[in-house]
């Protein structure tokens, strides 16, 4: 053990080196640590670790052979893709510690981590479960007493397996199988963290559940593993936000998100990514809408080097209901290729893609969309608006809208469009008295204003300072 | 500390072409000064390169606001030091509010991390608008956005009442606006008159005058003021036209 003291110093003048938020990192313990490089050896040591069933084991290999045998997408995707060392990496690392229940229970040095990513203990008693990733592990969560009594279970993933299988068998790895995509596969070989919910029939939890998410290691890649579950006529919102801290060495997140919606169910899923600006954000995010339910995914990427993401909705039922609505923001040296897809399974489904991305510096952001209606079915709508705003000339956007609507019986309404920021208005905000940072984070704001509005509020502000802040470290 | 809006011998241009040539002019402050003038003249550069405008490259010269030097400085430091731009074509700005826009440039001009007092923001804020005849919803629409042309000088008059600059340029204010909007605009800009504040009026046409009684009026010609005089100048100028002015300078 180091002398405390001069930890404390190292801390402190960590913090002060850099100021700008999620970026300081406290020295961890690690109790449980994989090594480097990823073998059938690493994802045996991760099952026995957790005290997995033997299903769950096999799962795990079965997984690591697909992700071993698939080839990098780097054909239709970004050669960016060839940087990431995958036998460089850790793929686990853990307090070796039972999620906590209490606050009182969270170790002091992850309490201080978590104070200065400015999460005050107010607001958790406004949140009606708090689910906080450190790591590898759950390290903190808690439910509140009304939830539970509702049959409500919020949990990691290994508790999920383990001690509700009965619940989370029937749909894990069921809407994203490993053999989904390359990254889908590697979070199948060696998942760890996230959360596994189930709300009972007819539950509607009022308040939103919350994760925050953090990676704390150096060449470490964080796999969580999230699975939600609507019963019939349920509603949930989940809520992620991410901060990272930056290291010099690249680091890989690729999650899994599988949102179950059962008839009449309601899940809305919100994200806003904040890794810092070396991490590879590889994620995949899939719901089933059964009959008369409804998915709604609300995804902001602001951080990251790299993001591949397109959360999807299969419309399994009748007038079942998907949605994404999507802000990507990229600045220099950051890639946001991001999109959605809708599959239309049945009769009266409706689905709405509403993607805006906005392109700082030498950022690029690229919009990929799939939707699909096969002629067989009738009623079918979907509507896709995708709006890119470039705020200097050497930014880039792309679109790719892949649209398959057969039959007469269905219609697709497609909108896109470009716009800059222009010196004129930049000059004009700034004759108001506006710095040049505060004129450019204005005009993003109003860009992305009306969708922002269907964003709940505690993330709505926390969005509009982080685009601020990005917006201010643009400008010279 | 002079208290007045000085320009001294100041010449501007646009890429390689002169604009300003040995400009000067003083306004000081609780005066209203009109700049008359042809097309062309350079009018609306002097507006730009008082306001700091990137596009503008200062040669020589001067400008200061009350003793101090603001240029070459950024535009928003320009602003905070005091001196408003009425455009004579103002920016949009889609989905920022006109709430909100007036709301920041406020916000700018405070100590950062002060509190704002957003009650009394929009007590004054509404009084005004009412001053001005703007419907209340105008709050809530976006800055310039789909405004007629009338609507967008409001905008412009409404957010210099709200921001109380020291010196307010207003270059061409009167440009399409009908006689109804224009004698709204001017009374907006009269309740403003009085001891803390200095006007640069830029006009084309003696018509805003009317409602705009000035202190002195400036004939600008060929990046300069070649003629000085009271408000009866304007209405000289009317009557003989800018030939006249023309004339008089081929026989200097």
């Amino acid at each position: 053990m180091a002398d405390l003291d001069q930890d404390e110093r190292m801390q402190r003048e960590a913090i002060d080196v850099d100021r700008s938020k999620g970026d300081f990192r406290y020295e961890e313990d690690y109790a449980y640590d994989a090594g480097v490089g990823l073998d059938a050896g690493v994802v045996d040591y991760i099952s026995r670790v957790k005290g997995e069933p033997e299903w769950v084991r096999e799962f795990r290999h079965r997984s690591l052979g697909v992700f071993e045998s698939m080839p990098m997408p780097t054909h239709w995707a970004t050669d960016d893709l060839d940087n990431i060392r995958f036998q460089e990496i850790r793929y686990y690392l853990a307090k070796g510690q039972k999620p906590s229940r209490t606050w009182e229970e969270v170790p002091d040095d992850v309490k201080r981590t978590f104070e200065r990513l400015g999460i005050p203990e107010a607001e958790r008693k406004f949140l009606a479960g708090v689910e906080a990733q450190f790591d590898s592990e759950a390290s903190y969560s808690r439910m509140k007493e009304e939830l539970e009594k509702q049959g409500v279970i919020f949990c990691g993933p290994t508790e999920g397996l383990r001690d509700h299988a009965e619940v989370f068998r029937r749909w894990f790895g069921k809407v994203i199988p490993a053999g989904d995509n390359k990254f889908a596969a590697l979070n199948s070989a060696v998942f760890s963290g996230g959360s596994f919910i189930y709300v009972p029939k007819g539950v509607k939890v009022a308040q939103p559940l919350q994760a925050y998410f953090r990676i704390n290691a150096q060449n470490f890649g964080q796999f969580e593993r999230t699975l939600i579950i609507a019963d019939e006529g349920a509603e949930v919102t989940y809520m992620e936000g991410c901060t990272a801290p930056k290291f010099e060495t690249a680091t890989l997140h690729s999650a899994v998100v599988e949102l179950v919606a059962l008839k009449g169910a309601k899940i809305q899923y919100v994200t806003v990514q904040n890794w810092s600006s070396n991490v590879f954000n590889l994620v995949t995010k899939r719901g089933v809408a059964e009959e008369d339910a409804e998915v709604r995914w609300i995804d902001c990427n602001i951080g990251s080097r790299l993001t591949m993401k397109y959360p999807g909705v299969v419309l399994r039922g009748k007038r079942a209901r998907g949605e994404v609505l999507s802000i990507a923001l990229a600045n220099d040296g950051q890639h946001q290729d991001t999109g959605a897809k809708m599959i239309h399974a049945a009769d009266d489904t409706t689905s709405n893609i509403i993607a805006k991305s906005i392109s700082v510096g030498e950022g690029r952001s690229t919009y990929r969309g799939l939707v699909h209606i096969p002629r067989t079915l009738r009623g079918c709508r979907n509507n896709t608006e995708c709006d890119a705003l470039l705020i200097n000339e050497h930014s880039r956007t792309d679109t790719y809208p892949a649209i398959s609507v057969r039959g007469r019986r269905n219609s697709v309404q497609h909108e896109a469009s470009v716009s800059k920021v222009s010196a004129e208005q930049i000059f004009y905000m700034m004759q108001r008295g506006l710095t040049e940072g505060e004129a450019m984070s204005l005009a993003v704001n109003g860009f992305v204003n009306d969708l922002v509005k269907e964003f709940p509020m505690e993330y709505s502000v926390e969005l509009k300072r982080l685009i601020e802040l990005q917006m201010e470290g643009s400008v010279g | 500390m002079p208290a007045s809006l000085e320009i001294r011998n100041l010449c501007a241009s646009v890429g390689d072409r002169p604009i300003l040539k040995n400009f000067s002019l003083t306004v000081p402050k609780g005066e209203v000064h009109a700049i008359m003038g042809p097309n062309g003249t350079g009018k609306s550069t002097l507006a730009k390169v008082l306001a700091g405008h990137p596009d503008y490259a200062v040669q020589s010269g001067e400008a200061l606001v009350d003793g101090e030097t603001i240029l070459g400085l950024e535009p928003d430091v320009i602003a905070r030091a005091g001196l408003f731009l009425a455009f004579q074509y103002p920016s949009e700005i889609p989905g920022v509010t006109i709430a909100n826009f007036i709301r920041a440039a406020l916000v700018a001009r405070q100590a950062k991390g002060a509190p704002f007092d957003a009650k009394a923001y929009y007590a004054e804020l509404y009084a005004k608008m009412d001053a001005l005849k703007m419907d209340r919803k105008f709050t809530s629409r976006f800055v310039n956005e789909g405004f007629s042309g009338g609507e967008k000088k409001r905008c412009e008059i409404l957010q210099l009442m709200m921001l109380r600059p020291r010196y307010a340029v207003l270059d061409e204010t009167d440009s399409g606006l009908d006689i109804d909007a224009l004698r709204i605009v001017s009374e907006g800009v009269n309740a403003m008159r009085g001891p803390d504040t200095g006007f640069l009026v830029i006009t084309h046409y003696q018509r805003l005058l009317d409602y705009i009684v000035p202190d002195r009026v400036h004939i600008m010609w060929d990046g300069r003021i070649v003629h000085s005089g009271g408000k009866e100048l304007a209405l000289e100028l009317e009557e003989k036209g800018y030939d006249w002015v023309k004339k008089e300078l081929a026989h200097a």
